[in-house]
């Protein structure tokens, strides 16, 4: 009998997949795997990229659905968000994206706090994007994890990517505590950093010899300390797993962060990153990629110093730069990181590099360039139809096409 | 009485000076000229003399005088000066929490000029602001309505009427954001409750002053908060009311209705829901697109169609900043997203001009570019409502407040080192004209 359902089970989802067979044509295709397309087509079969070209060249197979568009580009990313965990209402019962009982939890997992029926998902779904990177928001010295997910999916774990993409922590004011509270200054912040990065390396270093000869049945508790799930997430970092997502945005704090990594040598993200511009070489020497503020963050307090051009001057100097939607905490809850591109795109950075922030580069320094990102076969078929150029204010996401399924066709 | 004398003359030169300075004409030729009120004039010619516009037309067909100062802007764009509705720059914070009514706060003594806000401000184009307290109140106090011509003090930026009288509106709010603990209301029966006892009161304060005539025996002793909003009931003073939902709406339409002070609804984010009784009330909305719903209860409903909707309905509509809510720099684009959301666009620059200066009652001076207007203009590289648009100039009253190619203008209009802090007001520009440094 269970077979039988399973056997029920398989059929329909092929039949459901076999609906999704989709063909977009467009007038002008950004792959941001190649040249542009004028005139082109892509083909989705299986929730796959199968073909894309010149409509000329490429056949659409019968039976196909076809949808066209002004402008095609692929499903666009949200590199830095905490829609989900975050939601419109603003009040505590849908605010998850800051545990403030301690000031360092890097065990607090995304999966555990996303709510796939926020409508603040549905909101960026209709401005082409696919996939984000969402997690705890910044302002704890470590506030927990993000992760990344596509904008579609019944439950997280339908929508998940990568359960655990980077650990986020934060330097600067917005980690101080007021009230006697540690940390109480950016000397105490790293001390603390310092001290739980010391004590997860110990940690690191206790677990090896249960690795390196896993031990007999009823020999497991010997010699090996319980399970931290604090140290566990930092020995991931330790070990190069996962990378440190830091928010940083003084030049002073920036550096901060690079002396942490020199220290403790781990993979790091810098995230926010308003003064960036006066660390660019630093930034460069140590490898570290910015997820740079929104371009529209409210430049006061620690983005006083902000600027419009500095996406286009990190990209210039040759460093990895994506685009984010950020964290905010009024109004508007979520930024839209199309919008946030497209003011990159006016000043200094052009179109065709500020599409890059959202696409590519973003997938790129995210670490899922083998899925999304671009257009090209056997990529995911995520794609976002544009009525005209997508940066401009008046023009309108026409459809969002998640993995072969058009997943938002209200134009807007 | 040397020093007396000196500074005498001193003042008497730099008045001398300025004056002089606004005494050549200006002729601006060349550019798409969008004057909101009137067709667009391709090639056009734009004629100010003493601040204000003296002639405007095709090429040919304006007369500029042999000593007129010529500009050319071929391949720009020139659009009246933006009027932001509702701005908190300055550095004004969120009003004190003593209270929720307070008619008799008055906003410009708590403004700070040197705010590097202004500096973005005219930057984003803006030539005229309503400054006004926060939405934390039923009523938080008075409004100014100031001129982004640079000054070293508010006096300087003031706009005044023919007796010298600061302008200014009144700012209320209903719905979340004025719902506290007491002794604010924890209601939003309360909340109306508690604004038409104040209104009744200073009816009653209103009917005293008018019965002791000029008598100075008979009149009842200054009260600066009925002050206030004797103001508003004798239409002196309009009313800007903070208001989303649906419900607040109507709540704000009836209580003008029943005190007959005259409103301008802001926010109005579920508007949309309204528009048609709104249109009926004859009341103008003042709206603001951000770039999602929500972040609070009462704007989950926040929609990009709004304007178009207003516009459809026959509602008057503008668009504010609600600066440090969006930024300053990127007012152009609130036009933007409205003509998205399906506002024609001519009704969305309009909304960035025109409209804004009928709600703050000064269209007979600024919003349009008019002859006998107020020479504030803003010239472009570009379509207006384009995001690869830039803002090149700032005019306001036939002088140049900000300069895209002056590299400290630049700082602020595009950010970077330095530009957050409080800066010298912006007469960066009035060197070359005879006034400021």
């Amino acid at each position: 009998m269970r077979r039988a359902l399973s056997a029920l089970l398989l059929v329909f989802l092929a039949a459901t997949s076999a609906s999704a067979q989709l063909a977009v044509r467009g007038k002008k295709i950004y792959t941001m795997a190649g040249p542009v397309v004028e005139d082109g087509v892509v083909i989705i079969r299986e929730g796959k990229v199968a073909a894309i070209g010149r409509a000329a060249d490429v056949a659409i197979p019968a039976g196909f659905k076809v949808l066209e568009a002004a402008v095609v580009t692929p499903g666009l990313i949200d590199a830095r968000s905490v829609v989900g965990l975050a939601g419109y209402f603003n009040h505590k019962h849908d605010q998850d994206q800051l545990e403030r009982s301690s000031p360092m939890q890097p065990e607090l997992r995304a999966v555990d706090s996303y709510n796939t029926r926020e409508a603040l998902i549905e909101w960026v779904r209709g401005y082409g994007v696919t996939t984000l990177h969402t997690g705890h928001a910044p302002g704890e010295l470590i506030s927990g994890q993000t992760m990344i997910v596509k904008t579609t999916g019944n439950t997280v774990e339908d929508a998940v990517m990568v359960p655990t993409a980077g650990i986020s922590l934060t330097l600067g004011p917005g980690s101080l505590r007021g009230g006697g509270q540690s940390p109480g200054t950016r000397g105490k912040q790293m001390s603390m950093l310092r001290a739980r990065l010391l004590e997860a390396k110990s940690y690191l270093k206790s677990l090896e010899p249960r690795e390196k000869k896993p031990a007999k049945a009823g020999e497991e508790e010997k010699n090996t300390p319980p399970v931290n799930l604090g140290l566990a997430a930092l020995a991931s970092v330790l070990r190069k797993e996962v990378p440190l997502l830091i928010t940083a945005h003084r030049a002073q704090d920036i550096a901060s962060a690079l002396r942490l990594k020199k220290e403790f040598d781990f993979r790091m993200i810098l995230d926010g990153g308003a003064e960036a511009y006066l660390l660019i070489d630093e930034l460069k020497k140590a490898g570290v990629p910015v997820i740079i503020h929104p371009s529209m963050a409210r430049f006061n307090g620690a983005l006083q110093n902000a600027s419009f051009e500095t996406a286009a001057r990190l990209k210039k100097a040759g460093l990895k730069v994506a685009m984010q939607s950020g964290y905010e905490s009024y109004v508007p809850k979520t930024r839209v990181v199309l919008f946030e591109a497209a003011v990159a795109a006016a000043n200094g950075l052009g179109f065709e590099s500020a599409l890059e922030l959202i696409t590519t580069s973003a997938a790129g320094i995210l670490g899922i360039s083998d899925r999304v990102g671009s257009l090209a076969v056997g990529k995911d078929g995520d794609l976002a139809l544009f009525d005209g150029d997508p940066f401009e204010y008046t023009t309108h996401c026409v459809g969002t096409i998640i993995e072969g399924r058009l997943v938002s066709e209200i134009s807007r | 009485m040397l020093k007396i004398a000196c500074t005498l003359l001193i003042l008497t030169l730099a008045q001398w000076t300025s004056a002089l300075a606004q005494e050549v004409p200006h002729a601006f030729t060349g550019a798409k000229i969008i004057p909101v009120e009137g067709e667009p004039i391709e090639a056009g010619t734009l004629l100010v003399e003493a601040g204000v516009i003296k002639a405007l037309g095709p090429a040919g067909k304006v007369a500029i005088p042999a000593t007129a100062k010529r500009f050319d802007l071929k391949g720009k764009v020139v659009i009246p000066g933006l009027i932001c509705t509702h701005s908190h720059i300055g550095g004004i914070g969120g009003g004190d929490g003593s209270g929720p009514v307070q008619p008799d706060v008055r906003i410009y003594d708590s403004l700070n000029v040197r705010d590097s806000g202004f500096r973005r401000a005219v930057a984003g184009g803006l030539t005229a602001l309503n400054i006004m307290p926060g939405s934390g109140h039923l009523l938080s106090g008075q409004t100014v309505y100031v001129k982004l011509r640079g000054s070293k003090t508010i006096e300087g930026l003031c706009l005044r009427d023919k007796d010298g009288r600061i302008l200014g509106g009144m700012k209320m709010a209903n719905g979340t954001n004025s719902q506290r603990a007491a002794p604010f209301p924890g209601t939003r029966s309360k909340s109306a409750a508690l604004m038409r006892a104040e209104f009744i009161r200073a009816g009653e304060y209103r009917d005293k002053l008018a019965a002791a005539l000029d008598d100075p025996e008979k009149k009842p002793p200054r009260d600066l908060r009925l002050e206030g909003l004797v103001e508003v009931l004798e239409g002196r003073r309009v009313v800007h009311h903070h208001t989303h939902r649906h419900d607040d709406i109507m709540t704000v339409l009836r209580l003008s209705r029943e005190f007959g002070f005259r409103v301008v609804l802001h926010h109005v984010s579920e508007g949309w829901m309204v528009a048609e009784e709104i249109a009926r009330a004859k009341v103008p909305c003042s709206i603001i697109l951000v770039d999602s719903p929500g972040g609070k209860l009462e704007a989950v409903n926040l929609v990009f169609k709004t304007g178009g909707i207003l516009e459809k309905a026959g509602v008057l509509t503008a668009f504010h900043t609600d600066d440090w809510i969006t930024d300053s720099r990127l007012f152009l684009r609130m036009a933007g997203l409205g003509v998205r959301g399906g506002m024609s666009r001519e009704a969305g620059l309009e909304a960035l001009t025109l409209a804004g200066a009928k709600m703050l009652d000064l269209d007979k001076r600024i919003g349009s570019l008019k002859v006998g207007k107020d020479a504030d203009f803003v010239i472009l590289n570009g379509d207006p409502l384009s995001v690869y648009t830039k803002v090149l100039e700032t005019w306001v009253e036939g002088r140049k407040v900000f300069d895209r190619g002056d590299p400290d203008d630049l700082l602020h209009a595009v950010g970077g080192y330095g530009a957050g802090v409080d800066q010298d007001p912006y007469h960066c520009c009035f060197g070359e004209e005879g006034g400021g440094r």
